[in-house]
């Protein structure tokens, strides 16, 4: 898992119907120092986060697609909790 | 598999609900010299480790084997605590 920040949301109409109803944040991994690390992704959200929240996001198909609660769903990504704290030395 | 230490945990009340009473700790892969090499990760503890521990942890799906049949949703999981490591 990565911890990230949500930087947007995505409305899509079109799409694949296991999306049906799925909130889709654009979000922006970042390091344990907060700066932003690596391209920001798209993931599904499970959990209600909101804008400029810090999420723990999964990065694997077959969990992504538990997280949203339906099997063979083409995802990649999902959003499974809000960061309270984060409590890292080194 | 690979080796890493812990280095910190996170504390998330707002989740998913098949990760209630797991614990989300903090990873620094390491090298078999014990340098750190490559990026931080953030894994579910299925051992019991605590920080500053030197771990062994697994990617992908299998790491929400420990957890059978729930279905956690996790790409990380530690899955044993280092005693010691042998590079002749």
């Amino acid at each position: 898992m990565q911890i990230a920040r949500v930087v947007g949301t995505v409305v899509a109409t079109q799409k694949h119907p296991k999306f049906a109803g799925a909130k889709l944040l654009l979000v922006q991994p970042v390091g344990l120092d907060d700066k932003p690390r690596g391209t920001p992704l798209l993931a599904v959200d499970s959990v209600g986060a909101g804008v400029h929240e810090k999420v723990l996001v999964v990065i694997e198909g077959r969990a992504a697609g538990e997280a949203l609660g339906r099997k063979g769903a083409p995802v990649d990504a999902a959003i499974i909790g809000i960061v309270d704290y984060v409590d890292a030395r080194e | 598999m690979q080796l890493a230490k812990v280095i910190g945990d996170i504390v998330a009340t707002r989740k998913d609900e098949a990760l209630h009473g797991i614990k989300l700790m903090v990873l620094q892969p390491l090298a078999p010299d014990g340098s750190a090499v490559g990026r931080t990760l953030i894994a579910v503890d299925a051992v019991g480790a605590g920080v500053g521990e030197t771990v062994f942890f697994v990617r992908g799906k299998e790491a929400s084997f420990p957890f059978y049949p729930t279905e956690v949703p996790t790409d990380a999981g530690i899955v044993g605590i280092v005693d010691q490591i042998d590079v002749p």
